[in-house]
């Protein structure tokens, strides 16, 4: 058994992009995910992080292949999903659970909390009988801190902290391997979302689960994580141990980032100096040529349209990498600029 | 959001050895039933229609004199005690046939919708939900069945397959089955984009279980209103054709055909096109006004405001 | 900001006992209950609490942006000398560019879709200053390059959804500029920005109040922000002030249990690892009151977990002075609890 669960190589998803409107933008590719390399280890909470349209969401539902990729691999396990059928994959996917956002949307309105919740035990046969699976359900929703007498009434009787356990619940119920929670938080109340933090950093510790947290809240990817990996325009950019990443970032674009989370201390935050970037993040349909970060970069120089960077060691932290020139130029020299990608973006 | 009272947010410890209710605490069809009733108008709707549902079923057992029993005698009668609907100008009682022809129209309209319905949607969802060829291939056909008007489509098909009750059936069924098809595709097409489908689709759920499951019960609401709606149509529409005479054939009694024929007597005898009249525009009246509330009704977030059980 | 600005200047907005009563269906929802505040000329007050807490609905009152079909509003709120809850609706209309601009969550509630950038901010002009095109549309230029956006000659004749979200919101920003408000609220306005884009949006703000002494209502959830932006505070739970004082009074010695609940379950990215992780957040158990069904005693007793007079349960605390603050701002709580006490 090896230590790495999850991991994807060169992973791409890339949607074709329809020209709409008045003739502004021909048809072309919006690249998403633009070739990702990700491990993922056995038991860790990572921490994927990025501001939005960076593509983190879509490389969480790629991971599941709940989005088809369109080049690379995805191996869950030993086994590679993207080359597996229907049927099989339908199979796995009892062993990787996904939590979605909006509590609101992800629970069917016209179902119970109960019937939500036995689906995966119904898909996957987990336990026969109506009185086992309704056992099962209840020992769910206590595992996420809901009493078991809610079971029989419908989403729109919950709160929205409520309904989230229920999503959790859901996604537990097939006894995975792998969580992914895919801005699990982004839509609750401060002292609710500390509750579902708390949740899922408990129920991480209980049952063992290698856990994906996507969100674009750094203090909450850093309150849960082990390792945090930060995206910009469909790549990994840097990606490290949380604490190496969270206080001493390696990459410009994690700099500025971290510096404008705001903190609730009103001394350091006069006191701080906040990086503000120019503008705004490039299009993922027209993405600049060699380093994304490179039109908003406050360190830009040479190398950096003409190079794409690759992740290299960086600080003195193990397993902490960036993808960055400043710390020496690795990387793929661009030759020739496909499809979607600018060599010398307007502005 | 309300307030499942577990106070303090952490939940009373279950009580040992309660049983874990798994289904519905109050079934979803008896919620939808009481708010109907809570809707003057469609509450009106409903049981008047009720009424004619029962009526048109027991249907002898309404009437002294058999609907087609001649009374050459007492012909062209006007309302009166004994015949309160009066009669017609073979003698024959217009409320014996104001309610046989209820169970024709009804039952026209019932078997002609429900054909449509389960076609139609099986059409529409396989459409939606599946894009791409399918829904091209499937939709251009219903395009083309849409693109005749409706009566003329269900004229053609009579004039070939000839007058009848059960041809009558299969025409109007042929006209709705595109209308149920696009209400349902477009539904569909809503639902399909939802969370909660990709979240079971995340647990493994096969298509089919997604369409049966999810997709359709959420879809199904515009579905509802649409049938409610289109019986009214149906029920105009077998009035029609039997008008023109090829819908119900003579000496059976259908309002439509009870129109035509009191039609040459408009003038000497008001009665004999009045009430078939009156039967037609009550009952099409009744599916719409139910059809309206049930779209109210059937709206979740509606569902919670008018049951004030959450904000 | 903070040590300039006074409250000895008249203040921009003074709020007096604002209450809100909301009819709904399953009764009198009591959304706002008795809130105090002023704001000063070139002075932040940043409104705190979660959804539920009134804090929206207490400055759509102020406006006159409630239906009056279901809302009572009651108390006094005094703009520049003038009351806006007595105030005829056609005055409120005047006041509404001019006396407060109004900056919401989602940019594109607050534009209309089908009209360009320019129209839309030189309508705004016009309604309130009698000048010519030319001149309203030169003006409506030189606000979008206010609110820093690049180009805004062009941008002029561009439609909201041709911009990305920050862009949208420097439009509002620059639309609720137009007419020079005394006062401006922003209900949640960097929320559904990202961080950078956040920062960015902040540092507007606070430039363009600098410049031009405007008094900044600042309604969010987010205390982070907070920190960063305001020089006062109020805290809101059920529809009350549970606290207010100076930005460094409220949230480096919060009194009142709930700030404090709240600051706790906050993940703290200036907050020590320890062996390599953050200890657990302390949570509020727990949901906030319906407005509809407020406890008989302090609005926060039924999650609370101090308690410690016998009181709370059937009484509310009235606002009390803890110290009397920095600057002449008192730091004040609605609590019994022992006060001072560090987290």
């Amino acid at each position: 058994m090896s230590d790495i669960l999850v991991s994807a190589r060169g992973l791409e998803v890339h949607f074709p992009v329809r020209s709409r409107g008045p003739a502004r933008r021909g048809g072309g590719v919006l690249r998403a995910v633009d070739g990702v390399d990700l491990d993922i280890y056995r038991g860790e909470t990572l921490g994927l992080v990025g501001e939005s349209g960076c593509g983190k969401s879509t490389l969480g539902n790629a991971l599941l292949r709940l989005v088809p990729p369109t080049a690379g691999t995805v191996t869950f396990d030993g086994t590679d999903l993207t080359t597996l059928g229907r049927k099989a994959m339908r199979d796995m996917r009892r062993r990787a659970g996904m939590v979605f956002q909006d509590p609101f949307a992800s629970l069917d309105p016209r179902r119970t909390v109960a019937q939500t919740v036995s689906e995966p035990l119904e898909v996957h046969g987990l336990r026969s009988g109506r009185r086992e699976r309704a056992a099962r359900v209840g020992e769910l929703l206590e595992l996420v801190g809901l009493d078991p007498v809610v079971a029989g009434r419908y989403p729109h009787e919950f709160s929205g902290g409520q309904r989230q356990r229920v999503g959790i619940a859901r996604a537990l119920a097939g006894e995975p391997d792998f969580l992914v929670c895919d801005e699990a938080i982004a839509s609750l109340d401060v002292s609710v979302q500390a509750q579902v933090l708390n949740l899922l950093r408990r129920l991480q510790r209980q049952l063992g689960l290698t856990l994906l947290f996507v969100s674009h809240d750094l203090s909450a990817i850093r309150h849960i994580s082990d390792r945090i990996a930060v995206m910009y325009l469909g790549r990994i950019v840097e990606i490290g141990p949380a604490s190496a990443v969270g206080s001493s970032p390696q990459m410009p674009y994690t700099q500025a980032l971290l510096s404008a989370v705001p903190v609730p201390h009103p001394a350091l935050e006069r006191s701080r100096q906040r990086i503000v970037l120019r503008g705004d993040v490039p299009s993922p349909s027209a993405v600049p040529s060699g380093c994304r970060f490179r039109t908003r970069c406050p360190a830009a120089f040479e190398p950096c349209p003409d190079v794409v960077p690759a992740l290299q060691p960086v600080g003195e932290a193990p397993g902490h990498l960036a993808a960055c020139h400043l710390h020496g130029v690795v990387g793929t020299p661009v030759t020739e600029v496909p499809e979607g990608v600018t060599a010398h973006p307007p502005g | 959001m309300t307030a499942v009272p577990t106070p303090g947010g952490t939940p009373a410890a279950p009580t040992p050895g309660s049983p874990i209710v798994t289904r519905p605490v109050r079934p979803r069809w008896r919620e939808t039933l009481g708010l109907l009733a809570r809707d003057p108008t469609a509450a009106i709707a409903a049981v008047v229609l009720l009424a004619i549902i029962v009526v048109a079923i027991f249907d002898t057992a309404f009437a002294s004199q058999g609907p087609n029993e001649q009374d050459i005698a007492n012909r062209l009668q006007s309302p009166s005690w004994s015949h309160p609907f009066g009669t017609d100008d073979l003698g024959r009682d217009i409320l014996a046939r104001v309610i046989l022809g209820a169970s024709v129209s009804l039952k026209v309209g019932f078997l002609s919708v429900g054909l449509a319905l389960v076609v139609g949607t099986l059409v529409g969802l396989l459409a939606g939900f599946y894009g791409r060829w399918v829904d091209d291939v499937l939709m251009r056909i219903m395009d083309m069945l849409f693109a005749f008007p409706a009566v003329l489509l269900a004229i053609a098909i009579l004039a070939i397959r000839g007058p009848g009750t059960s041809n009558t059936v299969i025409a109007i069924a042929v006209v709705y089955v595109p209308i149920f098809a696009r209400v349902t595709r477009a539904s569909v097409l809503g639902v399909r984009e939802e969370v909660y489908v990709r979240a079971s689709r995340s647990v493994g759920a096969s298509d089919l279980r997604l369409l049966t499951r999810h997709v359709l019960p959420n879809a199904a609401p515009p579905i509802i209103v649409q049938t409610s709606i289109s019986l009214a149509f149906a029920v105009l529409a077998e009035a029609a054709l039997s008008f023109l005479g090829l819908g119900t054939q003579p000496p059976n009694p259908s309002w439509g055909l009870m129109l035509a024929e009191g039609n040459e007597f408009i003038n000497r005898a008001w009665w004999l096109a009045f009430f078939p009249g009156i039967a037609i525009v009550v009952t099409v009246l009744c599916f719409n006004l139910l059809g309206d509330g049930l779209r109210d009704v059937l709206d979740p977030r509606q569902r919670t405001l008018m049951a004030g059980g959450g904000r | 900001m903070t040590a300039t600005s006074l409250p000895a200047a008249e203040p921009v907005l003074e709020v007096d006992d604002l209450r809100v009563e909301l009819r709904t269906p399953r009764g009198p929802a009591h959304v706002v209950n008795g809130l105090s505040y002023t704001v000063g000329p070139g002075e932040t007050v940043a409104v705190v609490g979660e959804s539920g807490s009134g804090k929206s609905v207490s400055v759509l009152a102020l406006l006159g942006l409630l239906p009056a079909r279901v809302a009572t509003v009651t108390g006094r709120a005094v703009l520049q000398g003038e009351d806006l809850l007595t105030m005829s609706s056609d005055r409120l209309r005047q006041v509404r560019g001019p006396g407060a601009g109004m900056v919401f969550q989602d940019p594109m509630t607050s534009l209309n879709p089908v009209l360009s950038i320019g129209k839309q901010l030189i309508e705004g002009i016009r309604a309130h200053s009698d000048v010519s095109k030319e001149v309203a549309r030169r003006r409506a230029a030189d606000l979008l390059g206010e609110v820093g956006l690049p180009d805004p000659e062009r941008a002029l004749d561009r439609y909201p959804h041709e911009l990305s979200g920050g862009m949208r919101q420097r439009v509002v920003i620059a639309i609720a500029l137009s007419n020079s408000p005394a006062l401006l609220i922003a209900d949640e306005a960097t929320t559904a920005l990202d961080v950078t884009v956040q920062a960015q949006i902040i540092d507007l703000v606070e430039r363009l109040q600098a410049d031009h002494g405007t008094g900044v209502i600042w309604i969010t959830h987010d205390l982070g922000v907070v920190a960063g932006i305001a020089d006062r505070v109020l805290v809101m739970y059920g529809g009350r002030c549970v606290e207010d004082g100076t930005v460094d009074d409220v949230l480096e010695h919060p009194a009142h249990p709930y700030t404090r609940g709240l600051l706790g379950s906050l993940p703290d990215l200036a907050q020590p690892l320890v062996d390599g992780r953050v200890p657990d957040l302390t949570t509020v158990p727990g949901l906030p009151p319906p407005p509809t069904d407020l406890p008989a005693g302090c609005v926060f007793w039924p999650r609370c977990p101090v308690r410690s007079d016998p009181r709370c349960e059937t009484e509310q605390p009235p606002l009390a002075v803890l110290s009397p603050g920095s600057g002449g701002l008192e730091h004040r709580a609605a609590t019994w609890c022992e006060s001072g006490a560090d987290r």
